[in-house]
């Protein structure tokens, strides 16, 4: 299940990007990827859409945000907890 | 050039259903905004907005009337009478031809599209009311507000997002300014505080939970507000003629695209307007005394704000003030910068400068004297008025005290 999540997060964060999935590495930041805040609030979309979450972000001040947006380790550990605590 | 000054004015938002009762609000300090009460807003992960509460269309329109306004005419409607009211203007058939109306919306007949898309999407209907459109259109408050005060000139609606009402007020101004009419009647309306309208903005990330903040170091985003402020303008000699009582005079204006970005504001634009202005005024910087922010309470325009603020007025930066009434009345998007300039009005007509209400401690980026939480009483010749819109547009509005 978390190997899929990943995968799918990948997958999100690629079509951002405009790039192939494999292009796609943990330690990318945002900015390395030419992801603006117009395109991660809509990532942050299709995460929640993909996923069926809610996703603690607030575009104001996306650094003080629940939601950990360092790189794409930190993003995709963020949505597995999400994932992980909607099924119980 | 003719001088254009402004001899009425009328409001409704969520501090009162007056201009005298928004100034009263202002001068207090008082908290418009609560939660928001309307058909499924347990949907809405933002509950709270500067709702005018306690609001009864039957009051004020007959039910044929009420058929053909939505939420935001009738606003407009209600502000434009106060307005004429106000200025013991008399529009003969000669006058009626000279004069005209110019108003901003972002959203226009919102709550009528929410309604009618609800009724064919959700309940499944496959009959609307004949008169959606005419009621949706854009035009339609600036288009009642003329057959109901026969103002045969020019009329139209500006749509520029948050800037839309000081857009229209600008142009207001220039057709004044220029002889093309004698009078406009100007401001704006809007009525965006329905399912469809918030659960849009929902989307952006933009909105705080808990309240309206702007400069606050703890602030966390924008709240709504709904409602419309109409003012008259006016040729200074006409105005003058018929012994009218004058509340400001408008002596500047300019208008900006940053080019730029689809919602991050930029200094730059909003620096080019705020100058733009003041040389359109032909005055220096120093001589104004209070700056109506845009001040949203989102984290990006507040300091970009403050910024350009530096940038313009220099040292004097330190000497004028700058507050944000959305604090008070929320964000009315369209209607926001016609709210607004009664913060400006009383402050160079009443010197008193209304307060940033919310404020709980200091962003360094936003270190300016911000008139937290208190009004304050001191004299201020000229006033300014900023709006700084989502497409980056943007519109500043200089005033002075007559």
């Amino acid at each position: 299940m978390s190997a899929s999540v990943k995968d799918q997060m990948i997958a999100i964060i690629a079509e951002q990007a405009v790039i192939d999935p494999s292009e796609v590495k943990d330690e990318a930041t945002l900015e390395d990827l030419g992801i603006d805040s117009l395109g991660l609030v809509e990532a942050v979309f299709a995460i929640e859409e993909t996923f069926d979450i809610q996703v603690p972000f607030n575009a104001n001040d996306p650094a003080q945000s629940e939601f950990d947006i360092t790189n794409v380790a930190s993003m995709i550990r963020a949505v597995e907890g999400l994932v992980a605590a909607g099924k119980h | 050039m003719k001088r254009v000054v402004i001899t009425g004015q009328g409001a409704i938002s969520a501090l009162g259903s007056s201009a005298a009762a928004n100034m009263e609000g202002m001068r207090e300090g008082r908290l418009g905004i609560s939660s928001l009460e309307f058909q499924d807003v347990e949907r809405l992960s933002i509950a709270i907005g500067g709702q005018i509460k306690g609001y009864d269309p039957e009051a004020h329109f007959s039910r044929q009337e009420i058929t053909l306004y939505d939420k935001f005419t009738q606003f407009a409607l209600l502000a434009a009478q106060e307005a004429m009211d106000h200025s013991g203007l008399e529009l003969t058939e000669e006058l009626s031809a000279q004069a005209g109306v110019v108003l901003g919306t972002a959203g226009g007949g919102l709550q009528t599209q929410d309604e009618n898309y609800r009724s064919v999407y959700e309940a499944g209907k496959n009959r609307v009311h004949p008169f959606v459109v005419p009621r949706l259109m854009n035009n339609a408050a600036a288009s009642h507000v003329s057959m109901t005060h026969n103002l045969q000139g020019p009329a139209f609606t500006v749509a520029t997002a948050c800037a839309s009402s000081n857009h229209a007020m600008g142009q207001a101004y220039a057709l004044v300014r220029s002889g093309m009419s004698k009078v406009m009647l100007t401001g704006g309306s809007e009525s965006m505080l329905c399912f469809g309208g918030i659960k849009a903005w929902e989307g952006l990330r933009v909105m705080s939970k808990d309240g309206c903040r702007p400069f606050s170091v703890n602030r966390n985003g924008m709240v709504q507000g709904e409602g419309a402020a109409i003012f008259v303008f006016e040729e200074y000699e006409h105005a003058c003629a018929r012994g009218a009582a004058i509340l400001a005079e408008v002596i500047g204006f300019a208008m900006t695209s940053d080019a730029s970005d689809i919602v991050m504001p930029n200094k730059h634009g909003a620096k080019r307007a705020m100058t733009g202005a003041l040389q359109d005024a032909g005055i220096s910087g120093d001589a104004v005394g209070y700056i109506n922010a845009h001040g949203t309470g989102t984290t990006a325009n507040d300091r970009t704000e403050c910024a350009a603020v530096r940038e313009v007025f220099g040292a004097h930066a330190d000497e004028l003030m700058i507050s944000s009434t959305k604090s008070m009345h929320g964000h009315l998007i369209g209607g926001t910068g016609a709210v607004e300039l009664l913060a400006c009005i009383m402050a160079v007509r009443d010197g008193i400068v209304p307060p940033t209400i919310s404020y709980e401690g200091i962003d360094p980026d936003c270190d300016l004297d911000v008139v937290p939480n208190v009004s304050r009483e001191t004299k201020v010749d000229v006033a300014i008025s900023n709006a700084f819109a989502f497409g980056g547009l943007n519109a500043v509005l200089a005033i002075r005290a007559v």
